[in-house]
């Protein structure tokens, strides 16, 4: 019985030996198979393959980051949170994010008599880029050209197919084409096509506008007759790639053209100053009569003259840093507010704790929004003023000099308002331009006041 | 033979078998080498990859090696803290359970601090290095962070 009973605990405790230590055998094992070559090419990708499905089987890592971002997660001033949306003929969604014109009225004022004023919602992930602009509101108040596609799908293989193999001419044909009508030639939103070239995987730009942009910009810098494809280093494509499209532009000419403003530089008063010699307008404003521009989201410009970029950091550093899988090093294809992912963005390079950056960050972010609440007041304001002067028959040089004032002080706002960055990028450039917008205002009722005096004589 | 020693024989067996896996697994995981201070054995764990790789271009490569900033200089404090780093490690790399980027743990940052003075000695001596209360120790790796390896 003794017997027995060793034997039964000596197999027992023998077998449960041999499994704990099979076990860290083969987990061993499978750390040390982590550092294998872990590419496998299950497909072959061609230059006319835009399915990242396809892409994605050879880089499943980077696909599953990819699909996250449909993910909606607010951050203090940016991000995006989902509201539910009764689905209608017009508008088939049933999740939207939070209308940007109930939480802040202001903004109807400055684009009355534009789109904008119509619908205006959170900006959403990469994944909704296509959808969000086909749905919104906007779509039922103007006639969009194609060339609005540029930035919201995956038009590489349009512009081939459109070019006969040539993508400055499938981009200028696009932009021919009325929206609505060249809609179903895109099915996917930004894909891999778009920024890698599928042999080497590299980056690359595949965005006429921006080659030509960028050429311009290197001109100032003394740079002749600049390829960025072939120019370009690792580090400047890192920020070139979203160059592509987080710009300001505008539509160049009768054919639509799609322009980057960076003849005189990228700063936004270069921009303003660019629109002043080639007299663009986008509408005219439908209280005070005034021409008017709308800016665009210029992330690219104002990360420019931020002291990141100063530091050679590139937009992929912080909205798309690398994560460790197994024993790879992979880029997070979830492109999102580095504030959701303060320890890969930040800390690689802030050895301080994540509180304390978030602080930093969110201090940074409530001085630019007091600053720009005072010069939004001070638009609106002006726009106000300029009101009681919209119909007059034969303006003079004085109310034209104001309505003017109107353009500048405007453009150079909505230039900070529209740059998805809450003043991070760059908070003193922002705060400058702010201050500027803030100075032309006062330049303006100035002129108001003296009209008002020609006014009251002239009675 | 007895039914008795054929039992024997049997336990004796399998208690072979599980020594053998035992030493096979060791064999494997090459853990002769954590006895070494050859910074190979460091990269035995793919995570510890980047450290080895930057180190190799750091300032410090050609005159300390890993052990060198990692561990106290004192015989009987060095094993000790490498068995004691050996543990952790292992059961944060086997669990996968640990922070990323990896932090290094209060007592580690002590050694490593240590080890600074261990050849700077003489270059800071003169240095104040506390503050009034003499309980903070100026952090030499608060400014010279990158001397070792980037992360």
């Amino acid at each position: 019985m003794n017997k027995n009973k060793w034997m039964f605990l000596a197999v027992g405790g023998a077998a449960i030996v041999t499994v704990l230590v099979t076990a860290l055998l083969v987990n061993i094992f499978e750390r040390k198979s982590e550092e294998k070559n872990p590419f496998y090419r299950v497909v072959e990708i061609t230059d006319d393959i835009d399915d990242p499905a396809i892409w994605g089987k050879n880089f499943p890592h980077q696909y599953d980051s990819y699909l996250k971002t449909t993910d909606m997660t607010r951050t203090k001033y940016g991000g995006s949170e989902a509201f539910p949306h009764i689905p209608t003929d017009k508008d088939p969604r049933d999740v939207v994010s939070a209308q940007k014109l109930d939480e802040d009225p202001r903004l109807k004022t400055m684009w009355a008599g534009y789109a904008f004023s119509k619908d205006f919602r959170e900006e959403r992930g990469h994944a909704y880029m296509l959808v969000d602009q086909i749905f919104t509101e906007r779509q039922n108040v103007v006639k969009q050209p194609g060339t609005c596609l540029n930035c919201h799908a995956s038009t590489y293989l349009l512009y081939k197919k459109l070019g006969d193999g040539d993508i400055t001419k499938g981009f200028e044909e696009m932009g021919k084409i009325p929206y609505k009508d060249i809609v179903h030639s895109v099915q996917h939103p930004v894909s891999c096509i778009d920024c890698h070239d599928p042999s080497t995987m590299s980056l690359r730009i595949t965005r006429p506008a921006f080659m030509e942009g960028i050429k311009l910009v290197k001109a100032q810098q003394g740079i002749k007759e600049y390829d960025v494809n072939k120019m370009a280093s690792r580090q400047e494509m890192r920020s070139f790639v979203c160059g592509q499209c987080h710009v300001e532009y505008f539509f160049k000419g009768e054919e639509k053209r799609l322009t980057y403003p960076w003849g005189k530089g990228l700063k936004a008063d270069q921009i303003m100053e660019y629109y002043k010699e080639n007299g663009f307008k986008d509408w005219v404003h439908a209280l005070t009569g005034a021409e008017v521009l709308k800016a665009q989201h210029p992330e690219f410009e104002m990360f420019n003259q931020g002291t990141h970029a100063r530091a050679g950091v590139a937009c992929v550093d912080c909205h798309m840093p690398y994560q460790r899988v197994g024993a790879m090093k992979v880029t997070d294809h979830q492109v999102r507010s580095p504030l959701l992912n303060i320890n890969k963005a930040c800390q690689t390079c802030h050895n301080v704790p994540e509180a304390e950056l978030k602080a930093r960050v969110e201090t940074i972010q409530d001085r630019h929004i007091s600053l720009r609440d005072v010069a939004f007041d001070a638009l609106v304001d002006y726009i106000n003023d300029l009101k009681e002067f919209k119909d007059e028959k034969n303006p003079s040089e004085n109310l034209l000099k104001a309505r003017a004032l109107q353009k500048e002080a405007q453009f150079l706002f909505d230039f900070v308002e529209a740059e998805n960055s809450s003043g991070f990028h760059a908070p003193q450039e922002a705060a400058r331009i702010l201050g500027l917008s803030i100075e032309k205002v006062r330049e303006g009722q100035k002129l108001v006041a003296s009209l008002r005096a020609k006014k009251v004589a002239g009675k | 033979m007895s039914n008795f020693s054929k039992l024997n024989l049997l336990i004796l067996v399998l208690f072979g078998v599980v020594i053998g896996l035992g030493c096979y697994s060791f064999i494997y995981a090459k853990g002769y080498s954590y006895l070494s201070d050859d910074p190979k054995a460091c990269v035995n764990c793919h995570v510890m990859r980047e450290n080895l790789d930057s180190w190799q271009k750091s300032a410090h490569h050609h005159v300390a090696k890993c052990n060198d900033c990692h561990l106290p200089h004192n015989i009987v404090g060095k094993y000790a803290v490498k068995a004691l780093n050996g543990w952790n490690h292992s059961v944060a790399f086997t669990l996968q359970n640990f922070h990323e980027p990896i932090l290094i743990k209060e007592h580690s940052l002590k050694v490593v601090k240590n080890s600074c003075l261990n050849c700077h000695q003489p270059m800071v001596q003169a240095m104040d290095r506390t503050d009034k209360n003499h309980n903070e120790e100026a952090n030499c790796l608060h400014c010279h962070r990158g001397v070792g390896h980037v992360r």
